[in-house]
């Protein structure tokens, strides 16, 4: 077994076992929360509620009250800096396009790979950076658990294996893409029972949040 | 062997110059990555050389590899090189044929046993013996037999190096690679679907100057020649990076010599000297040509995913995996979340008020 077979394994069969489990566990839990009901509302509702639920979702990505401080700003600009480096990198690299086409059918321009170079480095510093925050701050270790740093690493291999597989460090790139699509498999099997389902049901309960103060005509 | 005229006699008699000779020896040393100063030494070397007895045995082959190493460029130093070493046994280039022709090879292995180079080509099927034979010698044996005497066997090829195409999925002959069952012998992997002529030339003349093989990769293969990705040494990189793809074969970015990348190209995973040393002599290579590198210096290169999809796609279907996903998500979502609501609609139908008496009756002791 040489790792171009275990490449040929990763690409093949591993990424189909991956993304089946990936989207079994985001079906069985969306599914659960969906069908598990609401209590039925007795009370006259002010509004429908629609236009509040979508308001609150924009509205909670915005800093509290027009005021960054009203929330630790560390975690405010790093949480930001982390996201918007992730989501450039994953849907703006050329060879990340292609696996959507390949998949999905759906295809986009791509941007330059240094820009997307730029990004990467941003969310990887903005990732330790807030690694430092959970080990450093005493209100984060008291709320941190040891599936936070299971997350943390399971967002920051990929990221930092597929940085190093661009730059050439450390091993060759057919190691290093092997290791890099591995770390992404591993992140698709783990993503729906853990903390990261946030990508799937944070919008959901932002909306359901908004919707249910906009029938009672209150502010979110 | 002693009346031998050594290599520099042979080349005069082609009328090759000294000067000739040198460069061609200051062009191998930096080929390999040697110092310059390595060049007098290498020249001094094979001025010197008497003609190393070469035994080549083709097996599942397509006498691609030796079209690549004689055929393509006849009046180049390398093919005189390839003509200065006592090629005592090559069934397609050698006049005698059946029981002279395996005198012959017998023969070599007798006056030069232990010091002979073993060169292969093809693939060994370790199936049916009768998938291939020579002189009703199935390739097992006679790689076995000659093997044994040799001082170091050169792969050429990736049949003989990884199994190449006979190895290729389902393997009907159970084709395996010269490595795969030699393991007492130093092996140089000369891979390629063919590889490069000056490659071979190259580990010739390492071995005839230093009396060794030089340094290989994990694959065992030279350093000097697979030490690079063709992606990295690529004239079309620049495109790669700015993001500009050929969409098909015969689109405008392909017309403007875009990257290849998304028509198939295995240039990231492919280590070869095809775009620094190119084929023809010099003229050019295959990305040169507008195809995407097909990656045929690796092992498992036919099974790779298909030529034409890209290095980042999935290489099968993952039609099946994904459908069984969402049937199994479904069906256990739904399950676990009627379970959970009649959960939920048995606690509140067995629930129970509690009155003010209830828990005023709880503080009395």
């Amino acid at each position: 077994m040489n790792i171009e077979a275990v490449l040929q394994w990763i690409r093949g069969p591993g990424l189909s076992l991956s993304l089946g489990i990936f989207i079994f566990g985001i079906l069985l839990k969306l599914l659960e929360i969906f069908l598990l009901g609401r209590r039925k509302n007795l009370a006259a509702v002010r509004s429908s509620g629609v236009a509040a639920g979508f308001r609150t979702i924009f509205s909670r990505s915005l800093p509290p009250e027009g005021n960054i401080l009203r929330r630790p700003p560390f975690v405010f600009i790093f949480g930001y800096a982390f996201h918007i480096g992730l989501f450039v990198v994953i849907l703006f690299l050329a060879p990340h396009i292609q696996v959507a086409q390949s998949l999905l059918g759906l295809s986009w321009p791509s941007l330059p790979t240094p820009v997307v170079d730029v990004f990467a480095v941003i969310a990887l510093i903005a990732l330790m950076a807030l690694l430092w925050y959970r080990l450093t701050s005493p209100l984060m270790k008291y709320l941190t658990t040891a599936q936070d740093y299971l997350v943390w690493a399971l967002t920051f291999i990929p990221l930092l294996s597929g940085y190093m597989a661009y730059h050439h460090l450390l091993l060759p790139y057919t190691w290093l893409l092997a290791i890099h699509i591995a770390s992404v498999e591993l992140l698709l099997v783990l993503f729906p029972f853990t903390k990261l389902t946030h990508a799937f049901t944070l919008f959901i309960s932002r909306w359901y949040t908004g919707m249910m103060a906009g029938q009672k005509g209150v502010q979110s | 062997m002693k009346n031998d005229p050594s290599l520099l006699d042979i080349l005069r008699q082609q009328g090759v110059s000294r000067r000739g000779f040198l460069k061609f020896c200051a062009a191998t040393a930096s080929l390999m990555a040697l110092p310059p100063g390595m060049a007098p030494v290498i020249a001094k070397a094979l001025e010197q050389a008497r003609r190393p007895s070469v035994i080549w045995l083709s097996f599942q082959e397509c006498t691609g590899c030796t079209e690549s190493l004689t055929r393509s460029h006849a009046p180049t130093l390398e093919g005189l090189i390839f003509d200065a070493i006592s090629l005592d046994y090559h069934h397609t280039l050698q006049a005698a044929s059946g029981t002279a022709a395996e005198e012959a090879r017998k023969t070599a292995m007798e006056e030069n046993r232990g010091k002979y180079l073993l060169v292969v080509d093809g693939s060994i099927p370790t199936g049916n013996a009768g998938y291939s034979t020579i002189a009703g010698i199935s390739n097992l044996d006679m790689l076995k037999e000659v093997a044994a005497g040799a001082a170091a066997i050169i792969a050429v090829g990736t049949c003989a190096a990884f199994g190449g195409l006979p190895h290729a999925s389902p393997n009907p002959t159970g084709a395996v690679a010269v490595s795969d069952i030699i393991t007492d012998k130093p092996i140089v992997n000369v891979s390629g679907c063919p590889p490069i002529p000056v490659v071979i030339t190259g580990v010739l003349a390492h071995f005839l100057t230093f009396g060794s093989l030089p340094e290989l990769d994990h694959l065992g293969r030279p350093m000097a020649f697979y030490g690079n990705n063709i992606h990295d040494r690529c004239y079309r990189r620049p495109f790669y990076e700015r993001g500009q793809f050929a969409e098909s074969f015969d689109d405008e970015g392909a017309k403007k010599g875009w990257c290849l990348y998304k028509l198939g190209c295995k240039g990231p995973v492919t280590y070869n000297a095809c775009a620094t040393t190119k084929w023809n002599n010099g003229t050019s290579f295959p990305i040169e040509s507008g195809h995407g590198c097909l990656g045929c210096s690796e092992p498992n290169f036919w099974d790779m995913g298909g030529f034409y999809n890209a290095l980042s796609e999935p290489s099968k279907g993952t039609g099946n995996a994904l459908g069984w996903g969402v049937a199994a998500g479904a069906a256990l979502g739904a399950a676990s979340g009627l379970m959970a609501r009649r959960e939920k609609d048995h606690a509140s139908r067995s629930h129970q008020q509690v009155t003010v008496d209830d828990l005023k009756r709880e503080e009395s002791p």
